[in-house]
């Protein structure tokens, strides 16, 4: 298996001007929703935590897997929640 | 299984770019957080189901933890949410920087599955470095935006400060090139915890400096940080997926840094290193100024013949808990066909749009919530502009004293309408520590008090026969 590395830094470049040109657009009504989505969207790292602990690694690896994996669940839920929280109260009227 | 993980992982960046496509406009936000549920979740699944996954109990366990930590956090008050949110900082950085050591550690005892190029190992290295400071860096700022007693509010510095926080960084940076070039060395393995030790302390030195009216700057910078280690970890576990959510959560922060800077007329190099908040050498004071004081009924009368007013907000109503009181006064102003609409500072609040946050849950509909540049230009037309607990950014002095710290800083032009009503709690001046010429104009009214109280006060006169 080798490192594509190439592939991945375009993929990086591709998805900051993505991410640059989206997040312009966004309403500056919903700066903080914003933050507390992308910190919900970022804890993807989730992935990376369920391999580490999942799979069949020494113990040590999988306790420190085990609490990555425990941080990026806990920014899931409290980070979609919050965000659904916020929005629900911004009301046109 | 390989093709899931690869399909599911193209469907999941899809979902999360159009749940940030959506956050444009508040009517279809909602929709957003959707569709970031929908993929989180089947990139979660696609993941957990690939063979080599074994000890599932594990993953139970951890994830119901998540849950059980991660819904109080979600009911926190709303002006507990920047503390919420560097604390999430805080967990993104320390995930990313567990699964880096993780990844180290395997790959020394031989069981990693990946081969360790020089690029990927300085993927991990900085993956490491990015993940603890963030970590670190964000407990700190949580707990300064918590007020909790230990961690000084002020800004701390000594000599030399600079000095240090370069070094122990460069130091970090130093070991990373070295276990780089030389992965498999004997020492290698010590410097490497070197590195996240450095990491951790530089984070703690980092913020030490940073005083509160630097906060909502240091979050968008700490949440760039987050999306960046996160980034790091995707090169080295060769996720396109993490790469891509990681590049929006950065864009994201980077975005809203720029924002907060540009909105404190600072740079992100003065920001984290000039210590922004240090007691000031008072301004030159020319011959003491008068304030002239205005009562309850005589400021209700002025807003009941205003046609329009702009009620400008600053984190001072937060304190004082008179978001509701504030929505009952727009109640009864809007009622009697007054035009009101609210100005919001970008750093009005203590995070990026925080204040809309605010005035939203006490039931202000968003279309009168107007940023700064937008309503700037109809000040001039405004009968009353009500300041509300806000201080440095309707002070004229941003306009043209050099000396100030807030010099060069777009501020809401209150001082244009024809009739100021500024409440204030007392006669000290703002965060900045400077005097508000604003207060002593010649169409300033001032109202001394608690703001919760005098918009109780005015609210009664509306609501009683007190106007007519």
């Amino acid at each position: 298996m080798t490192t594509d590395f190439g592939s991945m830094l375009f993929v990086f470049v591709l998805a900051t001007f993505i991410g640059l040109g989206v997040v312009r657009r966004v309403s500056r009504l919903l700066h903080t929703p914003l933050m507390s989505i992308t910190n919900a969207i970022s804890a993807i790292a989730v992935v990376g935590s369920i391999v580490v602990t999942g799979a069949d690694h020494p113990l040590v690896i999988r306790i420190l897997g085990a609490i990555a994996l425990f941080a990026s669940m806990t920014n899931i839920v409290s980070g979609f929640l919050i965000t659904d929280r916020m929005l629900k109260m911004f009301k046109k009227r | 299984m390989r093709a899931i993980s690869e399909l599911s992982a193209i469907l999941a960046t899809g979902l999360f770019i159009f749940a940030l496509n959506w956050m444009n406009d508040p009517k279809t936000a909602r929709r957003g957080v959707y569709a970031g549920v929908i993929g989180m979740t089947v990139a979660v699944l696609a993941t957990w189901i690939q063979p080599e996954i074994v000890h599932h109990g594990w993953i139970i366990g951890a994830i119901a933890l998540g849950f059980l930590v991660g819904v109080p956090l979600s009911r926190v008050p709303l002006t507990a949410v920047p503390q919420r949110t560097a604390l999430s900082h805080a967990f993104g950085g320390l995930a990313a920087g567990l699964v880096g050591a993780a990844e180290y550690f395997l790959w020394r005892g031989g069981s990693s599955g990946v081969e360790m190029t020089h690029f990927r190992m300085g993927a991990l290295c900085a993956e490491v470095i990015l993940g603890f400071l963030t970590f670190t860096g964000s407990l700190m700022a949580a707990g300064k935006l918590q007020e909790v007693k230990w961690i000084p509010q002020r800004p701390v510095t000594y000599p030399g400060q600079n000095v240090v926080n370069i070094g122990a960084l460069a130091i970090a940076v130093g070991l990373a090139v070295a276990v780089v070039l030389h992965p498999g060395a004997p020492w290698a393995q010590q410097a490497f915890l070197a590195i996240v030790v450095l990491a951790l302390i530089f984070g703690v030195f980092l913020i030490i400096p940073i005083g509160g009216a630097d906060m909502p700057t240091v979050i968008s910078i700490l949440n760039a940080y987050a999306g960046l280690s996160a980034v790091a970890m995707g090169f080295v576990l060769d996720s396109k997926l993490l790469v891509t959510a990681g590049a929006l959560d950065g864009s994201s922060g980077l975005i809203l840094s720029i924002i907060m800077c540009r909105a404190m007329n600072r740079s992100f190099t003065n920001v984290l290193f000039g210590a922004f908040g240090k007691a000031q050498p008072a301004l030159v004071a020319g011959e003491q100024k008068v304030w002239k004081q205005e009562t309850v009924e005589g400021a209700a009368q002025l807003l009941e013949q205003a046609q329009n007013v702009v009620i400008i907000p600053g984190y001072g109503m937060a304190v004082a808990q008179a978001q509701h009181k504030v929505a009952e006064l727009y109640e009864a102003l809007t009622k009697r066909g007054i035009t009101v609409k609210f100005a919001i500072h970008p750093v009005a609040g203590r995070m990026p749009g925080h204040m809309n946050v605010l005035l939203a849950e006490a039931n202000i509909p968003y279309s009168a919530l107007v940023e700064m540049d937008e309503i700037n230009p109809e000040m001039p037309h405004t009968d009353v502009a009500l300041v509300l607990g806000a201080n440095d950014v309707v002070n004229p002095a941003a306009r043209y004293a050099k000396a100030t710290p807030i010099y060069g800083m777009p501020i809401i032009d209150a001082d244009k309408a024809k009739t100021v009503l500024a409440v204030k709690r007392s006669k000290n001046p703002g965060f900045a520590g400077i005097d508000n010429e604003l207060y002593t104009l010649d169409n300033t009214w001032m109202l001394f008090g608690d703001a919760k109280a005098i918009l109780s006060e005015l609210v009664k006169q509306f609501s009683a026969a007190g106007v007519h």
